[in-house]
């Protein structure tokens, strides 16, 4: 892969809550246009790190991070850097999904309407293009007004992608998006993300091992807030034995 | 043996909870007991829209008091809410937790000061304020409402704060995440999920400036009159019981009574509707 590939680097990162170390000195480069995921039991620092990712994490007190992130070579963490143009730029979609307490169509016009002055017909093009590549659109293009609530909790996550899709953004990080969800939900989100990754850089966090080696390009193993081993062939050929351990199901 | 001590314990729990249900119901019997024959006798309309109160010649016209309380609730409203709201959303999203932990305790001590003691500061630093500097007997609409408003915040502050506490931290994370400024994710996201409980906390603050005496008599003036402007002293329905409980005799107290009954009625309906809109939330 040659340098101006490259998406995100992660250079010597540590994190803290408070005086506890959750992830050590950790090294990765996520390159663009690949589905990267990081999967491993828990506790290992993998939803930190995604957190870290667009600096949702400061919304805890007494956290403290170490290193550098850099995302198309410029750090995150710069001062100078807006945190709210970085979570435009990386959007997020989480566990369990969060509708506002909204219409479908206003929950996915939301970003769109706040960021960045549009007109009225913009915004429908963006929102209905928004809810196609997330694969909403057949069920719900004959009832964009209703409440997001009434969406089952398949939808209601790709309604959370299409919000995020709205937004243009650069990267998605998927948190375990699809643990709570039917497998029928789940092969549909996981469709339109190999579709999606044309366009975007993809950062998940799989629910589960068989996941991450359905939709990865590269996997990395995360044990105990240490990354354990990174790569494509991850899957079939691991390096270390914990790896080899925890996606045969010795333990985890 | 042990299953009769369980039946006779829930029997003396259920005496105590029927002795308070008990002493709402003879409240509420005694009042509409002795206040009803007069409405009867004056007539709903005379009695609620009548403008002039002269109880010791048979006049009994309410309706300069149910102005009275409805511009010095109102006032205290206009003034206390968004002082309040404001506190509730700094304290529940900017305060950093040492100022919490100061603030939260002290806002509640206002509700333990006893009315007679805003009355008091009212009379003596903010009646004379008004009279200085805005004109009027000092005592005044605008006085009783600046001293409600402070006698409210506990109320306002506690219940819009703890409703916007009891919001899922994800719709914060998701409306962040989604690239919203702080202030955005509060105005757009944070205040119209916690709609509800922001509602009921006015109308049970407004509920409590209504039924506010003590405080009312000292710094209200108490004329029965119908105000001109916020300047001017009023009577409110609560403090005409105040007032003239001590010499009212048979009549002239039964329309005392007939004045709570319509106070009775104006809170009731506050706090069905405060209930009714929480419960919309939560069902």
């Amino acid at each position: 892969m040659s340098e101006n590939n490259i998406k995100i680097e992660i250079k010597n990162f540590s994190f803290y809550y408070g005086q506890k170390q959750v992830i050590h000195d950790l090294n990765l480069k996520i390159h663009k246009n690949e589905i990267m995921s990081f999967f491993g039991p828990a506790n290992g620092g993998v939803t930190t790190l995604l957190r870290s990712l667009n600096r949702l994490f400061e919304l805890n007190h007494n956290t403290r991070s170490e290193g550098d992130i850099l995302i198309d070579g410029e750090s995150i963490f710069d001062p100078d850097a807006s945190v709210t143009e970085l979570r435009r730029k990386v959007g997020m979609v989480f566990e369990i999904p969060t509708p506002l307490p909204l219409s479908i169509f206003d929950n996915v016009a939301y970003g769109p309407r706040l960021n960045k002055k549009k007109s009225k017909d913009e915004i429908n093009e963006v929102v209905e293009q928004a809810i196609k590549q997330a694969a909403l659109w057949d069920d719900v293009s004959d009832r964009l007004r209703a409440p997001a609530m009434s969406l089952s909790g398949g939808q209601q996550q790709r309604l959370c992608i299409a919000r995020v899709l709205a937004l243009k953004p650069e990267v998605i990080i998927l948190d375990r998006a699809c643990s709570g969800l039917d497998p029928i939900s789940t092969a549909k989100i996981e469709e339109s993300l190999t579709k999606l990754k044309k366009q975007f850089t993809i950062v998940i966090a799989p629910h589960n091992v068989q996941q991450a080696m359905r939709i990865s390009d590269r996997a990395a193993f995360m044990l105990m807030g240490y990354l354990v081993e990174a790569g494509a062939d991850i899957f079939t050929h691991p390096q270390d034995q914990r790896t080899d351990d925890y996606i045969t199901g010795r333990f985890g | 043996m042990k299953k009769f001590k369980e039946n006779l314990s829930g029997r003396i729990f259920l005496l105590f909870a029927l002795s308070s249900i008990s002493a709402l119901a003879l409240i509420t019997v005694f009042i509409v007991v002795r206040g009803i024959p007069i409405i009867s006798d004056v007539g709903i309309m005379d009695f609620v829209f009548g403008m002039n109160w002269a109880p010791t010649e048979g006049e009994y016209g309410i309706f300069p008091m149910i102005v009275g309380t409805v511009a010095v609730s109102l006032g205290a409203g206009l003034i206390g809410v968004p002082i309040g709201l404001c506190c509730s959303i700094f304290l529940s999203e900017f305060a950093p937790p040492f100022i919490t932990t100061v603030f939260r305790p002290a806002i509640q001590l206002l509700a333990g000061i006893p009315s007679v003691v805003y009355g008091f500061w009212g009379l003596i630093f903010i009646v004379p304020l008004i009279r200085d500097y805005l004109g009027g007997p000092g005592l005044s609409i605008l006085a009783a409402s600046i001293i409600l408003a402070i006698m409210i915040l506990p109320t306002v502050v506690s219940i819009s704060e703890v409703s916007l506490l009891a919001l899922p931290r994800q719709y914060k994370e998701g409306a962040l995440a989604l690239g919203l400024t702080h202030w955005q994710t509060i105005r757009c996201v944070m205040l119209p999920a916690a709609k509800s409980g922001i509602v009921a906390a006015v109308i049970l603050g407004i509920g409590r400036a209504i039924g506010e005496t003590m405080a009312v008599i000292m710094i209200v003036g108490n004329a029965v009159a119908m105000p001109e402007s916020i300047l001017d002293p009023v009577r409110t329905l609560t403090t005409n019981i105040g007032i003239e409980m001590g010499y009212a005799t048979g009549i002239h107290q039964e329309a005392l009574f007939a004045t709570g009954i319509i106070l009775f009625v104006v809170i009731m309906i506050l706090n069905a509707t405060a209930q009714y809109i929480t419960r919309k939330k939560s069902g």
